[in-house]
């Protein structure tokens, strides 16, 4: 479990971290807080020549809320998410899925960047971006761009990131109604059997408007379109959830490991987005 | 002195820290500070590092090795291939038991992870680069990775090297990938029983392959003095004078020329009792290098090819009258060695002491057969937290109690009841042959029954079975219960040796001058506290506080033969050892107080700390006096100094047992599991230190709990390792860790010197069968009889699913 060799970097700017991924392309990697890089690299499953650690790019850190927008720096600890009151305040949905998220151990390295750029279906932060309706900052040779969450993720490990770009922040609008986070694991320190994150925004008993993501239950994480229509400006019940329930897991495709086979994942997917949907709605 | 009053005999008693305290672990002030001393700790100068280039597939032939590349990197010294090593012989290696096997791959690879190449260099990061640079070809064979296909007839034949050979260590084999046929009791007679039976229950059980996972895997610093011809091997050994012995054989260096040192150990469960294809390259590396090579497996290497543990298919059948009394039992066991016969048993035992499996019941006549078979598995089959097998043997009979009392209508707490072998009937000689010791069954399973209310916990049980069925909850509970017999101490030399090595076990002990001591053991502490509680058990021979003991374990040049620290042998055997060694030097002691005393010796009588002149209480002296005596008195016909050796073979195995409650709580959508309650009471006969005691039923209840909730090593059918790291493998932190509640009760070996039985290992034994019984019987109303542990939420979920419980 020992790496093969590479040079390490330490730019103090995203102009400078961008140069050395123009120079040495697919071979060049950002590090954040390692915690899903270098278990591959010590697994030699990737082999990178260079290796560019971000944390000592200021402009990357830190989290910032004016009004009803919230920006969220790349290399943001997820310890720093769990901790920010004021985030909490705006959206709190992030600390309740971000808790599910490992252990404190590698929360206090792990960051939001990282999580979201990986581009594994298992990592919890790219369906939150679904459900937060997230856009991505990116900057690369060729300046600046966003990319919206819900376009950013095409296979697993395949994103809309080019190699040469660094993301730079995530932002979202604060969202309004009742929230939920919900994952299924086997233990601590393991990723989702199945999990889903549902804002719903209730009106008299009708929803107003909703958003509906499912983390590991695809390879990309899965923002449920169709629930979301399905739902929208109905009277909430028992039934319409279920109704709405059936939809998400019909958008779901998970493939089998060690958590289980296929049926059961999406047999799980279904309770674990029904409590969601339940105490989103109760939280309404 | 006249005016100072002496202390009661309860006051010196007790600052003894004798039998029964619960004093302070002495090891855990450099463990707790990170001063520990592992084998990865040793740094010696010139040291290079040797890892090994492992096979990604678990059935080939190997058509080519090329380590061209390799040796051309810098920092690379060697590679060592199996044609290297053959002109020494080493390429193959004998096992424990009685197979051989390869220590690098010899023209096949038999299972994924397998050695293939050693490649030694300057550090880590140099030889892993090595590693990756050794190419291999494989010539792809077909795999087998079920136990019950590799005896079909047009199965590929793993074993070439011994294809041929129709007879084993342990007897006939019928099939290449037959290894043995190993039999127990008595055939005819439970066919008879079974036949002429009112009730007969018939069921598989699996007991999953899993393994130990210590926080530290294996390794080896080995040392080669080319200038005193002295081999010094710094390792991760639960048995290093074993270890010795073995080395010399099979290097043909001179036994006093290997020094073997097993310095702190991180945990062992049985992983560290096998000789591994690291210690044998290491050391070979070191001989041919002239410098010290060190080797140390990472935790994937470690799941994956060192000595799994379990991977038993036990097909049971059990008879009882109408009543519930039970006329016999039968056993054919499936095993599953994987690729080379490694187990860790003694010698007569091929399937380790699995003839246990008549657990604590009064059973007139049983019969045990177990089939050996090689796959394409790794080799290993050790004694994880258990006695040779015990913990497959104490699973499937309780696990046959409960699909009898099933077929019988009958709460299957009752049913124990009413078949375990009662007080007056010990020493009782079970149906398989054993003759246990001592216990006290029923008051065990009285208190314990009592302790959690089981009446009313089958109350609650019903209760929320009513609410299941009615739609308000989709959550069941189930009630584990279990009572575990152990089979530990291993053991008598009649009956038990290791590689011809008879399993005694040895204390020697040095009194100072001053009054303070040192023992030295043939057992090697890995976690266990031996540092604490033989200190403990001397303290209380020898009148000397423990405090003032010095423990010392693990250097072959210093301490005398034993065969080391596994299936709970250490307190049976060693413990044994320790107390009549203390004796030894007590009876001496006894010799030279009545000299300074200027009386007959047996006008003195013992008194804690001190010999005393009978009816005489102002005339004594105490062991601190007669100490320094015994080194600067001329004492006539008795010899200077006060130390003594004791080598004791034990007369019979200990038979810890106890009754462990389970009750867990499932969620038949999720197959998620909380555990409500765990008591578990153990009677491990004298207790020597409760404290420890309990630290140790709960960490073997941490991996029991494991083991049947989710641990294992699983493959894929082409031989792939799917759990070969932490994320898959289960090994529970605190947050998956429920709350604990031990109890005991006390039943004193007859035939050891203080009467201690062992408990390491019975929270691993008795642990399994409480979790495991409690997810069965949260579904018994819906019919379960049977399902495969382990019972992580997909298995549990399949069982609702299956039972219909999913709409
Ligand atoms: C035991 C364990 C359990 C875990 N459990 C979970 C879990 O339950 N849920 C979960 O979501 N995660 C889990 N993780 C992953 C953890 O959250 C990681 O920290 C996270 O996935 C990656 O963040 P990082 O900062 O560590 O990124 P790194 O590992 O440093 O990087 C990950 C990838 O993203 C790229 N990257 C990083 N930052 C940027 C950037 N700013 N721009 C472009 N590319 C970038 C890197 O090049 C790399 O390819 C677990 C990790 C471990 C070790």
């Amino acid at each position: 479990m020992i790496p093969s060799a590479f040079k390490f970097y330490k730019p103090n700017s995203i102009e400078k971290a961008v140069s050395i991924m123009k120079d040495f392309g697919d071979e060049a990697r950002v590090i954040a807080g390692g915690h899903s890089l270098i278990p591959v690299m010590k697994q030699r499953l990737t082999d990178i020549k260079h290796l560019i650690d971000l944390s000592a790019i200021k402009e990357l850190k830190g989290i910032n809320i004016s009004g009803k927008s919230i920006s969220i720096g790349a290399m943001t600890t997820q310890v720093e998410l769990i901790t920010n009151e004021n985030l909490f305040k705006s959206a709190p949905v992030i600390r309740e899925a971000s808790l599910q998220i490992a252990d404190p151990q590698v929360r206090n390295l792990g960051t939001i960047g990282g999580n979201v750029a990986n581009g594994d279906p298992a990592n919890d932060m790219p369906g939150l971006m679904q459900l937060l309706d997230a856009t991505y900052k990116l900057s690369g040779t060729n300046g600046v761009r966003e990319v919206k969450a819900r376009e950013f993720y095409e296979a697993a490990y395949f994103t809309a990131r080019e190699d040469d770009e660094i993301l730079i922040s995530i932002s979202f609008d604060a969202p309004i109604g009742g929230y939920a986070y919900e994952k299924q694991k086997r233990k601590i320190g393991d990723y989702a059997t199945a999990a889903a994150g549902v804002i719903l925004n209730v009106d008299k008993g009708v929803c107003s408007s909703a958003s509906i993501a499912l983390t590991n239950l695809s390879d990309t994480p899965v923002y449920c379109y169709e629930a979301v229509g399905l739902l929208t400006g109905k009277k909430i019940d028992d039934n319409l959830l279920s109704q709405v329930t059936k939809s998400c897991v019909e958008q779901s495709d998970p493939v089998a490991d060690q958590r289980g086979p296929v049926e059961f994942k999406k047999y799980v997917a279904g309770v674990v987005i029904n409590k969601a949907l339940k105490r989103a709605f109760e939280r309404s | 002195m006249d005016d100072v009053k002496t202390p009661s005999s309860e006051e010196r008693k007790s600052a003894l820290s004798g039998l029964g305290t619960s004093r302070k672990r002495v090891e855990d002030a450099r463990f707790t500070q990170g001063k520990g001393n592992y084998v990865d700790d040793i740094k010696l100068k010139g040291m290079l590092f040797g890892d090994f280039v492992r096979s990604p597939v678990a059935h080939a032939k190997i058509k080519k090795i090329d380590t061209t590349a390799a040796l051309a990197l810098p920092g690379v010294h060697a590679v060592l291939t199996a044609a290297d090593l053959e002109p020494l012989g080493l390429h193959w290696m004998p096992t424990l038991a009685g197979d051989k096997q390869m220590v690098l791959a010899d023209g096949k690879v038999l299972f994924q992870g397998q050695e293939v190449a050693f490649v030694v260099g300057d550090d880590r990061y140099a030889v892993s680069d090595g590693v990756a640079l050794v190419e291999v070809e494989y010539d792809e064979l077909p795999v087998v990775t079920d136990p019950f296909k590799a005896e079909m007839e047009n199965a590929p034949v793993l074993r070439e090297d011994i294809a041929d050979q129709k007879e084993g260590a342990h007897g006939p084999r019928r099939h290449p990938n037959h290894i043995f046929t190993w039999e127990s009791g008595d055939k005819e007679g439970t066919n008879k029983v079974l036949d002429e039976a009112e009730v007969v229950a018939d069921e598989m059980v699996y007991y999953h392959r899993t393994h130990p996972c210590p926080l530290e895997t294996c390794g080896c610093v080995a040392s080669m003095d080319k200038v005193n011809g002295k081999l010094t091997v710094w390792g991760t050994f639960q048995a290093p004078h074993a270890v010795r012995t073995v080395a010399s054989l099979i290097s043909s260096i001179p036994e006093h020329n290997i020094r073997i040192i097993s310095p702190d150990i991180g945990g062992g469960f049985g992983n560290k009792v096998g000789v591994y294809p690291g210690y044998v390259c290491a050391i070979v590396a070191s001989i041919v290098t002239g410098v010290p090579i060190k080797w140390v497996e990472d935790r994937m290497d470690n799941l994956m090819a060192t000595a799994f543990a379990r991977d038993y298919w036990m097909h049971g059948k059990i008879s009882a009258t109408k009543e519930g009394k039970i006329t016999g039992l039968w056993c054919h066991t499936t095993a599953d060695h994987g690729a080379f016969d490694a187990c860790a048993d003694p010698t007569k035992f091929p399937a380790g002491f699995m003839n246990i499996c008549t657990g604590s019941y009064d059973i007139p006549v049983a019969y045990l057969a177990v089939d050996g078979v090689y796959t394409n598995k790794a080799p290993g089959g050790v004694a994880y937290r258990c006695s040779f097998r015990v913990t497959e043997a104490s699973y499937f009979i309780e696990r046959m109690i409960e699909v009898l009392a099933l077929k019988l209508g009958m709460d299957s707490a009752e049913l124990r009841s009413k078949n375990f072998i009662k007080k007056e009937q010990f020493p009782y000689t079970s149906a398989l042959g054993w003759e246990y010791d001592s216990g006290d069954y029923h008051k065990a399973w009285d208190k314990a029954l009592e302790a959690v209310n089981y009446k009313k916990l089958r109350e609650d049980q019903a209760k929320q079975l009513e609410l299941f069925k009615s739609g308000k909850s989709r959550k069941l509970i189930g009630i584990g219960l279990s009572h575990f017999t152990e089979i530990v101490g291993a053991g008598p030399v009649k009956n038990c040796d290791i590689l011809g090595l008879g399993m005694f076990d040895a204390c020697e002990i040095r009194i100072h001058p001053t009054g303070s001591a040192i023992a030295r053991l043939g057992t090697i502490s890995q976690g266990q506290g031996h540092a604490t509680t033989f200190a403990q058990i001397l303290a209380s021979e020898i009148g000397i506080p423990a405090s003032d003991i010095t423990l010392e374990e693990g250097d072959t040049d210093t301490a005398p033969y034993g065969l080391g620290t596994y299936g709970s042998r250490s307190t049976p055997v060693a413990g044994a050892a320790t107390a009549m060694a203390g004796r030894k030097i007590r009876a001496k002691a006894q010799m030279i107080a009545a000299y300074l005393l200027e009386v007959h010796d047996d006008d003195l009588e013992w008194d804690v700390d001190r010999f005393v002149v009978k009816g005489a209480p102002d005339k004594f002296k105490t062991m601190k006096e007669i100490a320094f005596a015994s080194y600067n008195q001329a004492i006539p016909g008795v010899e200077p100094g006060l130390e003594a050796v004791s080598y004791y073979d034990p007369p019979n195995m200990t038979y810890p047992n106890g009754a462990y409650i389970c009750v867990m709580e499932i969620d038949v959508d999720t197959g998620v599991s909380e555990i409500k309650k765990v008591y578990a009471l153990d009677d491990c006969g004298t207790r020597i230190n409760p404290m420890i005691i309990e630290g140790q039923v709960h960490g073997g209840l941490t991996e029991a709990l494991a083991i049947s909730m989710g641990q294992e090593i699983a493959y894929d059918e082409q031989g792939n390792v799917m759990t070969g790291t932490l994320m898959d493998f289960f090994v529970p932190t605190a947050w998956e860790t429920p709350n604990y509640e031990t109890d005991f009760t006390e039943t004193p070996s007859p035939h050891h010197p203080i009467g201690a039985k062992g408990v390491g290992e019975s929270p691993n034994v008795g642990g399994v069968s409480a979790f495991s019984n409690a997810v069965h019987d949260a579904f018994k109303p819906f019919g379960l009889t049977q399902a495969h542990m382990p019972h992580d939420h997909w298995r549990v979920w399949k069982i609702a699913k299956d039972l219909g419980l999913h709409n």
